[in-house]
């Protein structure tokens, strides 16, 4: 006989435990015991049998013919790339075809299960999590045997090389980790690809613009000159991209220091938000609101893209903006702060 | 050679020839008029124009166009500004706010077309863009990509249109004319920056124009669009419908059958 069996032997013997210092309660509710069993109507009605087997054998056809669906769908339209809307019909029908073959036969068998196979109430009653006190001695006695045995207590050298190899194991991944903090990062947050020079140009193109382009009210999405011939060229772009409007030059607010940054009303700020780094170029013309669909950070860009409503900490970063001999606009130097999310040095 | 001169010598030859004749003479003589008529009806549009502006607009934009505290100045605004303004029926607005809405048009094609020539004649401004543009022959991939850099972050993705701040909104562009799409781009109306030929090139915007009704007569690709507003309607879908089904499934599983 093993232990286990044995085991088994002793819990059918209802073992009393020790309660401890627990408080138990002379009043406590009584057990209700099970419900009495309820026969279904299936059981009882051959009628309703005879139905519910009915069902099930439709919910079972309905999975045939949700394969079929699925089928006919892939053939009935091709994805040939002549007409884009077939990717709809096709992942449409394939899709509704594949549910309803999946649920029909899930269905099927869950209510044949619940209707008609036999509902025998089977019991099985709680017993004590705690073990058997012969088995926790037994348990203690193998771990020292094994301490003894492996000589972890005598051999001194194995177990200090040991224990060290153990302190060692996790500094992979302090150095490894150590690279996505700060340290790691270099300058990649502070520079940009715009530098003295680089002429501003449209976003997809790459065409130059000239500063008597740039029409009162203009939005023109902007990249730096060469960004289309990079390999990485979205890595870039994400930091570089920027947002030029003309206003009047009125209206701009500028404090001392920048106020050579601008060119006649042309104004160029980061387009990357400072709260999380989604693009904001929801601008408004009149109000000089640029506004930023994710959390709704909204900068004021007659006032140097301070912030006026939102989560953004703090105002977009301005380009220094020039015009060069031939009347293209361009930059006058990097960013001279960095662009997008706020981060800790910030 | 018989038979022709037999023709020649037809009775009815005479009073053929005279038709013709008449016919030359008369039709060049109303070609001719018809272009002076034309000289003077545009001078004659623009007093029309004139008049309409003062009855219906100088409250607002001033005697000369000038621009009130009300409503700003109209000078060098151009034809195109009129006729997407009145032509939308943004114009005369009815209150003010923060953004006029569309209204039902307030009048006929040939009154908004006086006025925009009236204004027009102010100074110079964006004109009504040429038909060459508006028939929906451009690139609608290039359109598109276009689209998405300019205009999507406020129009949505497929111009289903987007909140701004304080109660404005970029409205949809579904059902909105070639023309008006056009007009828009150019004159910048209410708080919409100004894409101008030298940003967007007339072939640029017909590409966009293009885009936006190829999205607006076929189907989308990725299926249901759930009005195309994006993450809103879909999760509110997710979790009233794809949520609650499986809700129900799990009573249903767990029930016992009766």
């Amino acid at each position: 006989m093993s232990d286990l069996e044995k085991r088994n032997d002793d819990h059918e013997n209802e073992h009393v435990y020790d309660g401890g210092s627990a408080v138990v309660p002379s009043d406590k509710i009584e057990d209700p015991g099970l419900e009495p069993h309820r026969p279904r109507l299936t059981d009882t009605d051959p009628k309703a049998a005879a139905r519910a087997e009915k069902q099930v054998a439709g919910l079972f056809a309905v999975s045939i013919i949700g394969a079929i669906i699925a089928v006919w769908g892939y053939v009935a339209f091709p994805i040939t790339g002549e007409d884009l809307v077939n990717t709809r019909y096709n992942a449409l029908w394939v899709g509704v075809g594949m549910a309803l073959s999946l649920l029909g036969l899930g269905f099927g068998a869950v209510h044949w299960a619940k209707t008609l196979m036999p509902d025998h109430e089977l019991t099985e009653d709680r017993h004590q999590s705690r073990s058997e006190p012969e088995t926790r001695a037994k348990a203690v006695e193998i771990l020292n045997m094994a301490g003894d045995e492996s000589g972890l207590s005598r051999r001194k050298l194995i177990r200090r090389t040991m224990f060290g190899a153990l302190a060692v194991l996790p500094i992979p991944a302090v150095v490894l980790f150590g690279d996505l903090g700060p340290a790691g990062v270099g300058d990649k947050m502070r520079v940009t690809m715009w530098d003295r020079g680089v002429r501003l140009t449209r976003d997809p193109s790459g065409v130059p613009i000239k500063a008597s382009e740039v029409t009162l009210g203009s939005v023109f999405h902007v990249i730096p000159d060469g960004l289309n011939d990079l390999y990485h060229k979205l890595d870039e772009k994400a930091k570089a991209a920027v947002l030029l409007v003309r206003v009047n030059p009125g209206v701009l607010n500028e404090p001392e220091d920048r106020k050579g940054w601008s060119y006649d009303g042309i104004v160029a700020y980061s387009k990357i938000c400072t709260h999380v780094g989604c693009p904001v170029a929801l601008y408004e013309q009149h109000t000089h609101h640029l506004l930023c669909p994710c959390h709704q950070s909204t900068f004021d860009l007659a006032d140097n893209c301070k912030v006026i409503f939102g989560p953004a900490a703090r105002p977009l970063p301005q380009l220094p903006i020039s015009v060069d001999e031939e009347g293209y606009l361009i930059a006058q130097s990097d960013f001279t702060e960095p662009v997008g999310p706020s981060y800790w040095e910030m | 050679m018989a038979e022709k001169k037999s023709i020649r010598r037809k009775p009815w030859a005479t009073s053929l020839v005279i038709l013709l004749g008449l016919i030359l003479s008369g039709g060049g003589y109303a070609v001719a008029t018809t272009t002076v008529q034309n000289e003077t009806s545009s001078a004659e549009l623009v007093e029309e124009g004139r008049k309409l502006f003062l009855a219906n607009c100088a409250t607002c934009h001033g005697m000369n166009s000038e621009g009130t505290e009300a409503g700003p100045s109209l000078i060098g605004v151009g034809a195109a500004s009129v006729d997407f303004q009145v032509g939308t029926g943004r114009m005369p607005g009815q209150a003010s706010g923060v953004q006029l809405r569309k209204k039902p048009i307030q009048f006929t094609d040939e009154q908004i077309a006086a006025m925009a020539v009236y204004v027009a004649s102010l100074a110079p401004g964006p004109a009504i863009p040429d038909e060459k543009y508006l028939d929906n022959t451009g690139d609608a991939n290039h359109g598109s990509m276009l689209f998405r850099i300019n205009c999507a972050m406020c129009h949505n993705a497929v111009g289903a249109g987007g909140a701004l701040t304080e109660g404005k909104f970029a409205p949809g562009l579904e059902g909105v004319t070639e023309k008006h799409i056009y007009e828009a781009m150019v004159t910048g109306p209410q708080n919409m920056p100004v894409f101008s030929d030298a940003n967007l090139t007339p072939e640029d915007k017909e590409d966009i124009i293009t885009y936006l009704k190829y999205v607006e007569e076929n189907d989308s690709v990725g299926g249901f669009e759930l009005g195309s507003i994006g993450p809103v309607a879909e999760g509110l879908f997710i979790w009233i419908f794809g949520f609650g089904f499986i809700i129900a499934i799990t009573v249903w599983l767990t029930s016992r059958a009766n």
